[in-house]
């Protein structure tokens, strides 16, 4: 287990450490964890960290694809300070946590079960954004027993996002795609991210996040990215990529909603951007579970909890309370 | 096992055995895929004794001398990629895939056409994976699983990655538009799971015994 290593792995700073040098680390609002432990997941280091009191009542968070727990740090302290230990961890590839070398859905829930081991057998209430609240709605039918409350934040596929076209051009564009990833496969174990500087690394990622103010994306970049002889580069593992392909359908993370028997909660923007899934509240409605809520935020896009972190800290302590 | 070349795929280092020489001169290898829990067998199989070209075998991810993965994350894509780098390592070959390795073998004759020279589907473990559609999950967390090879994740996950029909005829797609053959898929499997029953019945897959279709590619 890494915490008995004597030279730790490499972390983003916690709130009682300082920034990382010539860096103003500060955004309004956002507050770095506590804590910060390694837990193992099957041989795996999972780099996990919590903000509140050690002693309070765990609730997990999961997060988005290519994004990592510090973009937390707006919402986990407005539900840490409410009487709550937040505790949430960077996936398998993302954040200080270690490449693996391999990437599924099942090895992703089986992190996360890992991870909620390590925080008693009560069950607790669980938080998933984007990726992480697809992730979150198969560990809470996997594992029933170990999950009191579930809040989904915008993390609920559609098929709305995919592009309808024949077959035959579906054919064309499969093969391209393939041999694209083939060759990104045959390569990528020997690259590294593009580095940088901080402004840079900004710069790049709000192309993905043209909603979000650039200085909270400024903020991430220290949690995100480490600094190199030759500038800053994102710690997210370079075999990743957006897309890829496979039989998964976005309609089989939305079947898993209706079976759902804890209070559950969703939440979703209004506003349509590229890295969310288009869906619309006449795709969740339906698919409530008895007694399920759910919450349109109009004027806000994919990343709710960033864009308004006290209104969906409002949600989530009055839903999990 | 006369040789083994060990060729990387990103992170694992896969293991690619020689099995047996080539009996007449230009016909392509033969690239023979295991099953789920199987390895690559120390001799060439008696069935490969009409192959004329020469006789290989690939340990996918996570069996036989192949690197596992660490906390799994197998899936067929990935096991496919291994393939991919075999053919593509061979120039061009007719692969022969059981259970899992049969799936496989759609898999990348549909993604290499131009490496893939008729693909052969065959019974064996791991042929009908998860199903046409996602069961209900389940988490499979310490557990105290026998230690590989094979990797148990693999054989985990491996017989619950979903394969439903219409994404396996996607690849019979893709193998028929981007093959010189007419006939670039053979199923000679007697088990028809509901994604095997749809790739035989598709235009562009021949349902023939083994022998005839090693005959078939090995005159093509």
């Amino acid at each position: 287990m890494a915490e008995s290593d004597p030279i730790p792995p490499p972390r983003a700073r916690l709130a009682s450490e300082p920034s990382p040098d010539g860096v103003d680390h500060v955004f309004p609002g956002a507050r770095r964890p506590d804590r910060h432990r390694w837990v193992e997941s099957h041989g795996l280091r999972l780099s996990v960290w919590e903000w509140g009191d050690e002693t309070a009542p765990p609730v997990l968070f999961a997060h988005g694809g290519f994004d990592f727990a510090g973009t937390f740090d707006g919402l986990a302290p407005l539900v840490a300070d409410a009487g709550w230990r937040v505790v949430s961890w960077d996936q398998r590839g993302h954040g200080d946590s270690e490449h693996p070398t391999l990437y599924s859905w099942e090895a992703d829930v089986r992190d996360a079960g890992a991870v909620m081991a390590t925080l008693g057998s009560a069950p607790m209430p669980i938080l998933g954004h984007s990726k992480g609240g697809a992730l979150i709605l198969q560990l809470a039918e996997s594992s029933p027993h170990t999950v009191s409350h579930v809040v989904n934040l915008d993390g609920l596929p559609s098929s709305r996002s995919w592009p309808d076209v024949p077959e035959h051009n579906r054919t064309r564009m499969r093969q391209a795609e393939t041999t694209s990833w083939l060759e990104h496969r045959r390569t990528a174990g020997d690259k590294a991210r593009r580095p940088g500087t901080l402004e840079g690394l900004a710069e790049r990622r709000g192309r993905m996040n043209p909603r979000l103010d650039p200085a909270w994306i400024r903020y991430l970049v220290p949690i995100g990215a480490r600094p190199a002889d030759d500038g800053w580069r994102w710690k997210i593992d370079p075999t990743l990529r957006p897309g890829g392909f496979g039989p998964w359908r976005p309609e089989w993370a939305m079947a898993r909603l209706p079976s759902l028997g804890m209070p559950t909660l969703c939440v979703l923007g209004r506003e349509l951007e590229p890295m969310g899934w288009g869906t619309l509240p006449e795709d969740v409605v339906p698919n409530l579970p008895p007694g399920g809520r759910f919450f349109g935020l109009e004027g806000v896009g994919h990343f709710v909890h960033i864009e308004q972190p006290r209104m969906v800290a409002d949600l989530v302590l009055e839903h999990i309370s | 096992m006369n040789e083994t070349v060990i060729l990387r795929h990103n992170r694992v280092d896969l293991a690619l055995h020689h099995l047996r020489d080539a009996v007449e001169d230009d016909v392509q290898a033969l690239l023979v895929l295991h099953g789920l829990g199987e390895r690559t067998p120390a001799t060439a199989p008696a069935w490969t004794d009409g192959w004329p070209g020469p006789v290989w075998g690939l340990d996918l991810t996570g069996h036989g001398a192949s690197s596992p993965s660490r906390g799994g994350g197998y899936t067929a894509e990935i096991l496919m990629a291994d393939a991919a780098i075999a053919a593509i390592h061979l120039g061009t070959a007719t692969v022969v895939g059981r259970g899992l390795g049969a799936y496989v073998a759609l898999l990348v004759a549909g993604a290499c056409p131009d490496h893939v020279r008729g693909a052969v589907l065959l019974d064996g473990p791991g042929l009908a994976g998860g199903g046409p559609a996602p069961g209900s999950p389940m988490m499979v967390a310490g557990a105290v699983l026998p230690v590989g090879p094979p990797d148990p994740f693999a054989l985990v996950e491996m017989t619950r990655d979903v394969r439903p029909p219409d994404y396996a005829l996607s690849w019979v797609h893709q193998a028929v538009e981007g093959s010189e053959l007419d006939t670039p898929l053979a199923v000679a499997a007697r088990v028809r799971p509901p994604w095997l029953a749809a790739v035989a019945d598709s235009p562009g897959v021949a349902d023939i015994t083994l022998d005839e279709a090693l005959a078939l590619y090995s005159t093509l």
